[in-house]
């Protein structure tokens, strides 16, 4: 067994207003430099949609993940040798008009001194080649609220199974909101696909980087995440990517995307797993079987135990406890409501989803709904679950239809104790919750408090680390990493 | 080896997995660095963002060298109870993208004047060293003047410097005065509570020298006239926490994601309490996605829906039972209990007037202002009575104006009779008016096959009246009937299941909501349900979706009823959450003095906004509905039958009911110096005048230049680019600039003309003389304007922000001085101030102007002599100043003493007092408080001893220090005041809190919680959430209404006439603005003509600030519209295809979204997308395509122009006509050509 900590994130898709305040908080700290203008380290999606970049569900166009050979574990996008002889033209990659080309307006013609034959209007200009464009064909968000026919957002692959022909209709209209970002997998295919070594987890808290002094810009890691999360900085000629805002992480702090979070849909908190089950792990045959396949590789934090030996392997006390309180392992684990996005990817992915509920179906054209008449039931809801199941579980349904049972359990639960009135009784047992589970349920989900949404431990002082000569240091060491690690007098 | 293992060559590998698939290395992680350098920031600054949205959200601003690189949300607001979320993180995605603005390229870096303009100012200025004389030449000179209006707009700025741009605005200001009056001069600023003191620099400058401050929630359309009809409040709502503590939530026309993004947590989170949510909305939006039922009428038709819910909650919880809590809740809260007179009509009979004491020979022994006490008849006595609290008893010093359930004459208990039925004398046929029927049929709606008049069985009793025997029941009664229930009375139309095709059931409404009536049925029952079971926690949040339409009331009308047959408004989880537009300015009352004057000068000059720019722009000229069409069918047509709109306007006007700017047509100033030499009183001598005709309201010819607004000031708001309804008629008409009105005038359209204002064939082009804005980026308006100043943005000045949507009171902080030359809004008017007073010294002195002063709603005006709508002009009646027209107030100004007044707290504070709603206080204490901490002014000047108030800062603590909200000390004083007129113990709720004050450093440390105050109807205590109402519930303190209970039954004689005394439904209005239009289509095109909506847009940052890059990317990247797939389909659209949508309004140009969740036959242009960005030429008009209010024109409702009359009595932004513009049809086709002309000419 050997033991590392990963720092995970619930978003809860339930409460998500898809009001983007993720994505511009991050962007205007990351991402508005030249070379990243089109890059979203955190994006939002109106799905059903194709996403950002277009279809990048979609593998067997752009190779992404990994894949089972007679029984081994690959990268879709081919071996070692594969990937070297595609450097020079890797023909999956994809192009600027898949994200799309960043734009700006020339907004200096509204203050001019010359005047025109009519009030002037800023034009579009492309952020990449200077040139005026005639039509803005494209954004990071192109599909919001369900912009674009149906024909076009249908293309949407994770339509597959499900029977689309009455689903276009105005009155079938369904979305869901999907942020995205960097998963921060446990078995990530960037850093096996990547040539020069340049990408890494950290070992304290499982963050995939990309140290930017080693990227050769080879690209090879853009192609192998199957969440397109990894963007080239055509500027620096090197690959970034969403760093789960570590210098805030390291602090205890939430990330940029998690702290202004206005829907309060996200959570963090530390996992514990075991690192010598992954690759058995994401080499389960089955698609369907690969969200409970990943369940199996996290520890339980309060398992004497567990605790036990991973202090022995050096996981330190305040992760421990961090972990322990985690309300991302309630929620994944213990609840069993949030489920990773395409499992299938077989990339153990760190960012867990909670699945929407959605409003009645208009076939209800009583408005008498399931559960005593006033809530929903879950074959009523207008979301088709096969849809859910192939974002989140391989196409499992089970797994999604019992998160939404137990979601709206917790709600018909919750709405006979605050009108005072006594719960029918079989609710929580037939949606697999206790009384106590529902309590605390609540507590996270409705009240959501902000101690309770972010459990996130300082980063780990290592026992041979000279914390006292760093504290006076900080800030002065920029551009000094060969300085040598002693003092004056030679010691440490 | 495992493939990990092979790739990383360089590092030293430190362990592996056991299975070799994932090694561990010890490498350098130096380059951590590069991310972490970027984290890393010099200082953190609490600031907010002055959006006319509601979020006031507190946000964390960023600094690094001295440039303000991003900011997030703060996250440290006071914590709710532990059994409710808190507010934190309070903020959007508008907000996060604001820091573009300090830096772009489309920030106003330097003072800029008009080319031409200046030219001609500078050359002036070599002939006369005197700059007002210099600008008279300039204006002077037709050629000149005429060449530099019609060059607005299309580029030609010159770069000035402040001392410039200074004088030239003052010297136009003082040219103005002098020759045409102070009321010449207007300013436009919307939603003061967003930032307040930057509101207020604008205002009290234009307060002191006397000019016209304009309206904008009015204009705006966001207040909804419903409000002060039935509550008699501008609008009072619950904070978002309230939602959490509701059991049954219902979003009419409220997209509440978009709309309220800070706020959806208490909505989204609150299902998880098992609360039912239903949303109400054409379209499948971003709040229907949270719902449980998504109800879709078509668009418009809401009343329809609301009059069915109501249908099915008076039959099931009223009649078929008595639901207890119901029962007695109405009896004590509404008007439902007080009795109207039927009155003999052709048709039958009708409902009238509510009976008051006057009615009777011996005034029921009621000595004071028995016309303003409306009676009921008591149950058990089976007597009538007067109760306490009606708007009599406000006035009376009675103290009886609260709620208790007693007779105001004997004190002896009562028991309000809801219904006469059982205990009627008669029943009788009463006609009500029906508008869903053929007659009013508008194209692109249904309507029901139902005659115009609906005759209905009522039981009613004899009474004895001045007029003799008359019948009477309660308004109850008439309610019932007129929402079609079956009372055993054998009405045939009424209806005895809701099967029936009758108005208004459930199956009714099907036909012009398209929505399944057991839908209608289930929700309607299970909403009273609720209701019922929690004491009234459901609750509507209701928004500019159903707000905007011309027939708002309806809709909004039939949704209040609903809440009050439930017993919900005022009680915590329950009622009406109205959320259109930031009007909670909750330390008001501190506020009000500094903004207007108050401390120098009373009354200051306010006018409702609509009303002016209907007039000034000329979009009276274009009018095509005309009344009859809006007319009640049982309304008395002879009497209107010469009106038009404007008409109408004129006479509540001349009536005192509305303001007017200018006021008279003549100079005001000029007046009150002609009176001193004939040695007359200037409020008598401008009595004669009008009286005998010599001088008129301004309103009667306001083509004549003597009444042309003549400079206009535009500051914290983009009124070119974003608020003015029917664009294309300002640039025209207002600005004499290139536009695209495509429509002809009433004369060539050969329609009538208005009865009571002057027409001109021709119609003047340009009127204003000089457009000043102040902005921090290139809009529309400040593109179109002669002088253009650069603002501060707001994380560069101090000041202070309020919200309707949480309880709390914090800052604007400067985090970096203000860039290049710009300067903060208090820094802009103090220096055009000083400009001012230096100037006009030799050209204007201490100089009296005499002001018009509508019949103010709280205050004793509102028990009016207009209840008979008799207007003196015609009726012959005695003028009666402050009673059947506008108070006449002579105002001493002392022009050269502007700046020192400006910064100084006047002496009316300590003279006068302070107070606000029908209340006052001594405020001594507070000023002397003042002296010490803002310092006083040294200078030997009329202010010497005076607290300064120089800076922002300053402001903000006069503020502060003298609203009750923000000072315990004068919170107690204030219910002490309201104690002595209801005759209760209230101060009790702000006790606790006396010794507060909270200041402005105290904010800047964290956001603090307001006190309780009279000035609010609901508490902020640790016990509720704040709930609109909850002290006339839970304090027994009346509603600022003619009964003193919420109004259900209009009984003005305007609202008769127009069939408003009791809600109906009402379709969309006919506009008529493409009929004409319909001859010049080629026929080979395609095209659709459809109606156009202008909801709240998602991408831009608030309805303003549509250029900001972030949300333009996130956005499609400029103007759009969305249409569903089956009306693109009609004519050929495919996705992101540019358009061309007009009418006779204007035209716009845009790119089409299509999209499954648009509804077929609507079109949505979402407010607002400025043509500044990415807009093509249009084919139609050959100049630059027009904003989405280019496609529309203001109509006005008479109705909302009642003034003088109880709760319908106007007040600043508080009642009075709207801009309503939801009801518009446009053409829409592809667009043949895209051209820019963006090659500049010289």
């Amino acid at each position: 067994m050997k033991i590392r900590a990963q720092i995970g994130m619930v978003l809860n898709l339930d409460k998500c207003i898809g009001c983007h305040t993720c994505s511009v908080t991050c962007k205007n700290v990351w991402t508005t430099r030249q070379g990243m203008e089109y890059a979203w380290f955190n994006n939002v999606e109106t799905k059903p949609g194709t996403g950002y970049p277009s279809d990048w569900e979609n593998q067997d166009r752009y190779h992404g993940g990994w894949k089972l050979d007679k029984g081994a574990l690959h990268p879709r996008m081919g071996n070692k040798s594969g990937i070297m002889k595609g450097i020079f033209a890797n023909p999956h990659l994809p192009q600027i008009d898949d994200y799309y080309e960043p734009f700006t307006f020339n907004y200096s013609i509204l203050h001019k001194q010359a005047k025109f034959k009519t009030p002037p209007s800023a034009r579009p200009y492309s952020m990449i080649t200077g040139r005026l464009m005639e039509k803005i064909e494209k954004g990071p968000n192109w599909e919001d609220n369900l912009g674009g026919t149906f024909a076009k957002r249908s293309q949407d692959k994770n339509f597959d199974q499900v029977q689309k022909e009455i689903l276009k209709e105005f009155e079938n209209a369904f979305m869901l909101y999907l942020p995205r970002l960097c998963e921060h997998c446990l078995n990530p295919t960037c850093v096996a696909a990547c040539p020069s070594g340049a990408i890494y987890k950290r070992e304290e808290d499982g963050i995939v980087l990309i140290d930017q002094d080693a990227c050769r810009g080879w690209r090879e890691c853009v192609s192998a995440c199957p969440y397109k999360k990894v963007y080239f900085n055509w500027q620096s000629k090197k690959s970034e990517k969403c760093t789960l805002c570590f210098p805030k992480i390291e602090n205890g702090e939430p990330t940029i995307c998690s702290e202004s979070c206005v829907g309060r849909i996200r959570y963090l908190g530390v996992m514990l797993y075991d690192q010598d089950q992954i690759k058995a792990l994401a080499s389960t045959p089955d698609a369907e079987d690969l969200y409970d396949a990943q369940l199996k590789v996290f520890l339980d934090p309060n398992d004497p135990e567990v605790i036990k030996e991973a202090r022995k392997q050096g996981i330190t006390e305040n992760y421990l406890k961090a972990a322990a309180a985690s309300p991302v392992y309630k929620m994944v684990m213990d609840w069993k409501i949030a489920l990773p996005l395409h499992p299938e990817f077989r990339t153990l992915p760190m960012v867990w989803y909670i699945p929407p509920l959605s409003p009645v179906q208009t076939a209800v054209d009583s408005g008498e709904l399931g559960i005593n008449g006033i809530l929903p039931d879950v074959e009523s809801l207008r979301i088709p679950v096969r849809y859910l199941a192939n974002l989140f579980t391989g196409g499992k349904e089970k797994p999604v239809t019992n998160v939404l049972k137990k979601m709206l359990a917790m709600r018909a639960w919750m709405r006979a104790k605050s009108l005072d009135e006594s719960p029918n009784p079989e609710i929580l047992p037939e949606a697999g919750l206790s009384e106590a589970q529902v309590s605390e349920m609540y507590r996270y989900l409705a009240l959501a408090d902000y101690k309770d949404r972010y459990v996130l431990p300082t980063r780990m002082v290592k026992p041979n680390e000279d914390a006292y000569r760093e504290k006076a240091e900080k800030g002065f060491d920029t551009n000094n990493s060969n300085r040598p690690r002693t003092n004056l007098f030679g010691g440490i | 080896m495992s493939l990990l293992d092979r790739l990383i060559y360089f590092s030293k590998v430190a362990d592996k997995t056991t299975d070799q698939h994932i090694v561990t290395t010890e490498r350098n992680r130096d380059s951590e660095q590069f991310y972490r350098n970027r984290w890393q920031y010099d200082k953190i600054v609490r600031s907010t963002h002055g959006v006319n949205c509601t979020g006031s959200c507190s946000w964390k601003v960023f600094v690094k060298n001295g440039l303000v690189t991003w900011e997030i949300q703060q996250t440290d607001y006071p914590e709710t109870r532990p059994d409710l979320p808190n507010h934190e993180p309070r903020g959007c995605p508008r907000g996060a993208s604001y820091s573009w603005y300090l830096y772009s390229a489309n920030r106003v870096k330097h003072p800029m004047v008009r080319g031409t303009l200046i030219d001609a100012y500078r050359k002036a200025k070599l002939n006369c060293s005197d700059p007002v004389e210099a600008w008279q030449s300039v204006m002077e000179d037709k050629v000149i003047s005429k060449k530099y209006k019609a060059e607005r707009g299309l580029g030609g700025f010159i770069r000035a410097d402040w001392e410039e741009v200074n004088e030239i605005i003052a010297a136009a200001n003082i040219y103005t005065i002098k020759k045409f009056g102070p009321d010449r001069i207007a300013g436009f600023s919307p939603i003061p509570a967003m930032s307040m003191v930057s509101y207020a620099a604008g205002t009290r400058y234009l307060s002191l020298i006397g000019g016209s401050v304009l309206s904008f929630y009015d204009f705006y359309c966001d207040l909804p006239p419903a409000s002060p009809q039935t509550w008699g409040e501008q609008t009072d709502v619950p904070e978002s926490a309230d939602w959490y503590n509701s059991s049954f939530l219902v979003l009419w026309g409220s997209n509440v994601p978009v709309t309220r993004t800070p706020d959806s947590p208490f909505f989204t989170q609150v299902r998880y309490k098992g609360t039912k949510t239903v949303v109400i909305a054409p379209d499948y939006n971003d709040a229907a996605k949270f719902s449980d039922l998504w109800m879709k009428p078509k668009q418009g038709t809401d009343a329809a829906l609301g009059m069915a819910m109501g249908h099915v909650i008076l039959r099931e919880f009223f009649l078929e039972q008595k639901t207890a809590y119901f029962d007695e809740y109405v009896r004590q809260y509404s008007d439902l209990p007080f009795l109207v007179k039927l009155e003999k009509h052709e048709k039958g009979y009708v409902a009238g007037a509510l009976i008051r004491a006057s009615d009777f020979a011996d005034k029921l022994n009621v000595d004071k202002s028995p016309e303003w006490k409306p009676v009921l008849r008591d149950e058990n006595s089976g007597e009538l009575s007067v109760p306490n609290g009606t708007i009599g008893s406000r006035w009376d010093k009675s103290q009886k104006w609260n709620l208790e359930m007693k007779d105001a004459r004997t004190g002896k208990d009562i028991q309000p009779l809801l219904s006469v039925y059982g205990k009627h004398d008669e029943v009788i046929d009463v006609a009500f008016p029906y508008f869903g029927g053929p007659t009013y049929k508008h194209q692109h709606f249904n309507a029901s096959e139902h005659d115009d008049i609906i005759s209905h069985k009522i039981p009613v009793q004899k009474i004895q009246t001045n007029e003799g025997e008359s019948y009477c029941c309660t308004v109850f009664d008439l309610m019932v009937a007129n929402y079609g229930l079956d009372r055993g009375l054998n009405d045939h139309n009424a209806a005895k299941s809701y099967d029936e095709n009758l108005p208004y059931t459930p199956l009714w409404q099907e036909q012009i909501t398209g929505v399944p009536k057991e839908q209608v049925i289930t929700v309607a029952r299970q909403f009273a349900e609720n209701a019922a079971k929690t004491k009234g926690r459901s609750m509507i949040i209701i928004g500019a979706g159903v707000n905007h339409w011309f027939h708002t009331d309806m809709i909004y009308r039939s949704a209040i009823n609903m809440l009050v047959f439930c017993g919900c408004v005022g009680q915590s989880g329950g009622g009406w959450s109205h959320y259109v537009g930031q009007e909670k300015l909750r330390p008001q009352t501190g506020w009000l003095p500094l903004a207007f004057g108050l401390d120098w000068n009373r009354p200051p000059r306010h006018m409702n906004t609509t009303s002016y720019f209907y007039l000034h722009s000329d979009q009276w000229r274009y009018e095509k509905v005309q009344l009859d069409e809006l007319l009640s069918p049982l309304a008395d047509q002879k009497l209107w039958k010469n009106l038009t709109m404007v008409d109408c306007n004129v006479k509540a006007e001349r009536m005192g009911w509305l303001p007017s700017s200018p006021q008279l047509n003549a100079n005001p100033v000029k007046l009150a110096e002609e009176a001193e030499k004939a040695g007359k009183k200037p409020e008598e001598y401008a009595l004669e005048k009008l009286k005998s005709g010599e001088i008129h309201f301004a309103s009667e010819d306001p083509d004549n230049p003597t009444n042309f607004p003549r400079n206009l000031f535009v500051w914290r708001s983009n009124l070119l680019g974003s608020s003015a309804k029917g664009m294309e008629y300002f640039m025209k008409h207002l600005l004499g600039a290139q536009n695209g009105v495509l429509g002809n005038d009433l004369k060539v359209n050969g329609q009538p003309l208005p009865s009571e204002v002057n027409w001109h064939d021709q119609a003047p082009e340009g009127k204003l003389d000089l457009l000043v804005t102040a902005d921090f980026r290139m809009s529309t308006t400040a593109l179109h304007s002669d002088i253009l100043l650069p603002a501060a943005s707001w994380y560069e000045k101090n000041d202070l922000s309020t919200s309707d949507m949480h309880p709390f009171i914090h800052p604007f902080h400067q985090a970096v001085d203000p860039v290049w030359e710009s300067r903060s809004d208090w820094d802009i008017f103090k220096g055009l101030a000083k400009k001012f007073s230096e100037l006009s010294t030799g050209h204007l002195g201490t100089e009296k102007d005499v002001v018009l002063w509508p019949l103010q709603h709280d205050s004793p005006m509102e028990m009016s002599e207009t209840a008979d709508a008799s207007d003196w002009k015609h009726d012959g009646k005695e003028l009666k100043p402050g009673f059947n027209m506008p108070k006449i107030v002579t105002v001493e100004r002392n022009y050269p003493e502007t700046y020192n007044r400006f910064t100084s707290l006047g002496p009316l504070m300590t003279s006068a007092g302070n107070g606000a709603k029908g209340i006052s206080w001594n405020t001594e204490e507070e000023v002397e408080f003042l002296q010490q901490l803002n310092h006083t002014v040294t200078e030997e000047t009329s202010a010497q001893g005076l607290p300064q108030i120089m800076t922002d800062i300053q402001a903000a603590e006069v503020i502060l220090s003298l609203a009750p909200e923000t000072n315990g000390n004068v919170a107690v004083k204030a219910w002490k005041a309201l104690e002595a007129i209801t005759g209760r113990n209230h101060h009790e709720l702000a006790a606790s809190r006396a010794d507060e004050k909270i200041r402005y450093h105290d904010i800047l440390a964290q956001p603090r919680k307001i006190i309780t105050s009279p000035i609010w109807s609901g508490i902020d205590s640790e016990e509720v959430s704040y709930n609109a109402g909850y002290t006339n519930v839970h304090e027994l303190i009346p509603w600022r209404t003619l009964t003193g209970r919420q109004t259900l039954y209009q009984d003005h004689p305007w609202m008769l006439a127009y069939g408003e005394n009791l809600v109906c439904y009402k379709p969309p209005i006919q506009t008529k603005s493409v009929e004409k239009i319909y001859n010049e289509l080629n026929s080979d095109k395609d095209y659709l003509v459809i109606n156009m909506m202008t909801p709240h847009n998602k991408w831009t940052i608030h309805s303003s600030w549509s250029d900001n890059l972030l949300m333009l990317t996130l956005g499609r990247g400029g103007p759009v519209v969305w249409m569903s797939e089956k009306d693109a389909d009609k004519i050929n659209l495919k996705d992101n295809d540019w358009v061309e949508i007009f009418n006779q309004n204007g035209a716009s140009v845009t790119r089409v979204i299509v999209s499954q969740r648009i509804p077929e036959g609507a079109l949505v242009y979402y407010h607002n997308q400025e043509r500044t960005v990415n807009m093509p030429v249009s084919q139609k008009t050959g100049n630059r395509g027009g904003v989405h209010n280019s496609l529309e024109r203001l109509s006005l409702k008479p109705t909302h122009m009642i003034g003088g009359y109880a709760h319908l009595a106007y007040g600043f932004n508080y009642y009075g006509t709207i801009g309503s513009n939801r009801d518009e049809i446009v053409v829409i086709r592809k667009l043949e050509k895209v051209e820019w002309k963006d090659e500049e000419i010289g």
